[in-house]
């Protein structure tokens, strides 16, 4: 076996091994130096990302791994810890690994006057670790496990500019929320161990019978991680703690909430997937059931994202409501596909609603990063005491206007690529739906021509003459997600053929995820 | 918190001790008996805030350095993966139990049926319970010691 085997071999325990390795380590670090610490934070998290890579083109290749902690074969009863990775579990594990270096080089000179750092660092690693652990985690109470790691270690986080009182309060909102959320998965658990004494996700898809408790947990586990993952009943944390943690903290907390959506998708595509087409009362198979209450929800997230978008004046409270809307596309054209299972256009919707996952985090990721450009130089959060930035930001300028046509899905931004697919999609379902999420962009894009005419353009403010563009490294992080969105925009089949429909294929075939594993046995 | 009197910290200075050891032990024989690292960690920590009480956060705080507390806490995680990281590099899986059944230290295999338990088994496992006591007794302790110091601070009313 040569050293690139063993290192593939090893991949999925190291890439949560190095960043949870790195992140003890940080504290004894950067007593060093701090400049010491902020490129060991980077260096480890590069050396992660090569992992990431080395499996996804493996996996990609030659189909899902598993990996088994402590013992070296499979064995009947299976009580070890798996991890189990797909092509889907590898595409998240890209977002995550993308948005996290983006945050470090942005928070390089967005808080270098800020004390603490070094714990900063610490719990950015740790939410880092846990969004990959939930990506790439077998077994289901590991995967509660690491969204427990992620609440925990993203409340600390929000509360970073603690001697704001808003940023306390938010903080304490998500700890209850999400806590409420994890214990209620916990509860889910429970329910499923109690019945088929195994915590294994293919095992327990493998066993599952559909019973009245398996119907009580499946509302339980699509509510709580529905409200992690910031759907509109539940959506209420969301603008809170992404509006007043600072902007490089709300790029690894999305990694942590779009993990918890593909926790959701993992649920019902893989976990449920055997049942899906059983018929509950009046005929109806249990898939339109649970199709049909996500596209609702979808629908009210994207109607009070855009609706109380367009009424806030506080700059990063207001993309936090943009965020909602986003998570409600995705969340449509996953209840689309999962309505209409088994015809082409579900397939089409979902590929639509992943790609959309890591759209949103290109998209609101830019917006944000820009949001925190104009608070650092200006020091102001509200639009009404912004006006005429774009004389001295231009670059900044330059980008929120990318990051503004790209949230509205306006062609050649990858934005369009993905609402295209779920329009398409959608429309074949209901053209109702279609025509709402549609309106959705078009108020996307009015509020944030807003933005653009309060904050950027206008008359120059006497107050704000003598501001300056934002440091190097903040408009290295802004520049790579703007070529991004740019590049996806342009190429999206690229995309779409090498990532987004082997992850589709591999969520859709739960036959293969459950065969990994039981099969073995 | 201020000190209290002599009678206090009379009764603290003679519980102390057994606190300790009573919360080694649970650490120690955390493969055997119920406890752990954890369990441990927290029963020696309910030690040192028996002394937090008796003689007061400032003299606590003029004996004891945080930060030295957290560069213990840094080291018992450090610790506990690092143990992994040798599963990996020994028995060629992550989380190896390595020392199991090699007859060196923690090594031996427990004869089976009822007997009396044999300390010297677990491999790994005793090894990174030590690593998660050394974590929570800095940990817990660090957060009890910002506690006490926070509420002994009159300005905040």
């Amino acid at each position: 076996m040569t050293v690139l085997e063993a290192l593939l071999q090893h991949s999925p325990a190291l890439i949560i091994a190095i960043p949870l390795l790195s992140a003890f380590l940080l504290p004894l670090v950067s007593r060093i130096h701090a400049k010491v610490r902020d490129v060991f934070a980077l260096v480890m998290l590069g050396v992660t990302s090569c992992f990431v890579g080395l499996l996804a083109s493996d996996v990609l290749s030659h189909g899902p791994r598993i990996y088994i902690f402590g013992a070296q074969n499979l064995r009947v009863p299976l009580v070890r810890i798996l991890f189990e990775v797909d092509s889907m579990g590898v595409f998240m594990a890209i977002i995550t690994m993308m948005l996290a270096i983006i945050a470090v080089i942005y928070s390089w000179s967005f808080l270098h006057q800020e004390d603490g750092l070094d714990k900063y660092y610490t719990l950015l690693l740790l939410v880092v670790t846990s969004a990959l652990g939930m990506e790439l985690t077998g077994d289901i109470f590991n995967f509660f496990v690491f969204l427990e790691i992620s609440c925990i270690a993203s409340c600390a986080l929000i509360a970073f500019w603690v001697t704001e009182g808003e940023a306390l309060e938010a903080a304490f909102k998500y700890i209850v929320v999400s806590s409420i959320g994890a214990l209620f998965v916990l509860f889910a658990i429970g329910i499923f161990y109690a019945q088929y004494n195994a915590l294994n996700i293919a095992t327990l898809a493998h066993l599952l019978l559909f019973t009245f408790l398996d119907k009580i947990a499946l509302v339980i586990l699509l509510v709580s991680l529905g409200m992690k993952a910031g759907l509109a009943p539940m959506h209420m944390w969301l603008p809170d703690s992404y509006g007043r943690a600072p902007p490089s903290i709300v790029l690894i907390i999305m990694s942590a909430t779009l993990a918890s959506f593909y926790g959701l998708l993992r649920v019902v595509f893989t976990f449920y997937g055997n049942v899906l087409t059983t018929s509950l009362r009046f005929s109806l198979p249990a898939h339109v059931v649970i199709g049909w209450i996500l596209i609702a929800l979808a629908i009210v997230s994207i109607l009070i994202g855009v609706i109380m978008a367009l009424v806030q004046t506080d700059l990063l409270r207001l993309i936090g409501y943009a965020a909602v809307a986003e998570i409600g596309y995705m969340f449509l054209a996953v209840g689309a596909s999962i309505a209409a299972l088994g015809t082409s256009y579900a397939t089409v919707a979902l590929q639509g609603g992943v790609l959309h996952i890591l759209n949103d985090a290109v998209d609101i990721g830019l917006l944000f990063l820009v949001a925190g450009a104009i608070y650092y130089v200006t020091k102001k959060r509200s639009l009404d005491d912004l006006s005429g930035l774009a004389r001295t930001m231009k670059f900044t300028t330059v980008f929120f206007i990318i990051g503004l046509l790209a949230v509205a899905g306006m062609p050649p931004l990858n934005g369009f690529t993905s609402k295209f697919l779920i329009y398409e999609s959608v429309y074949q379902l209901n053209p109702i739906l279609s025509i709402i999420a549609l309106l959705g962009s078009i108020l996307l894009l009015a509020i944030f021509v807003k933005v653009l005419y309060a904050a950027f353009l206008g008359p120059e403010l006497p107050g704000l003459k003598d501001v300056k563009e934002a440091p190097k490294s903040m408009l290295l992080a802004m520049g790579f997600l703007a070529g991004l969105a740019i590049f996806i925009g342009l190429f999206p089949n690229l995309l779409l053929d090498t990532l987004v429909k082997p992850a589709v294929s591999a969520l859709l075939d739960h036959a293969q995820y459950i065969s990994m594993v039981v099969g073995g046995l | 918190m201020s000190e209290m009197t002599k009678i206090v910290k009379t009764t603290a200075n003679i519980l102390f001790p057994f606190t300790m050891i009573f919360g080694l032990y649970v650490i120690v024989h955390g493969h055997l008996t119920p406890g752990g690292g954890f369990q441990g960690g927290a029963i020696v920590v309910s030690g040192c805030a028996l002394l937090l009480v008796a003689y007061g956060s400032s003299w606590v705080f003029d004996h004891i350095k945080d930060k030295r507390l957290a560069t213990f806490e840094s080291l018992g995680a450090i610790g506990f993966i690092t143990i992994a990281f040798l599963g990996l590099v020994f028995s060629a899986v992550f989380f190896g139990n390595f020392l199991t059944g090699s007859g060196t230290l923690f090594g031996t295999t427990p004869a089976t049926g009822s007997t009396l338990s044999n300390f010297n088994t677990g491999g790994v496992l005793p090894l990174m319970n030590f690593a998660v006591g050394v974590k929570v007794i800095a940990g817990l302790f660090v957060i009890v010691l910002v506690m006490a110091h926070a509420s002994s601070i009159k300005e905040w009313g």
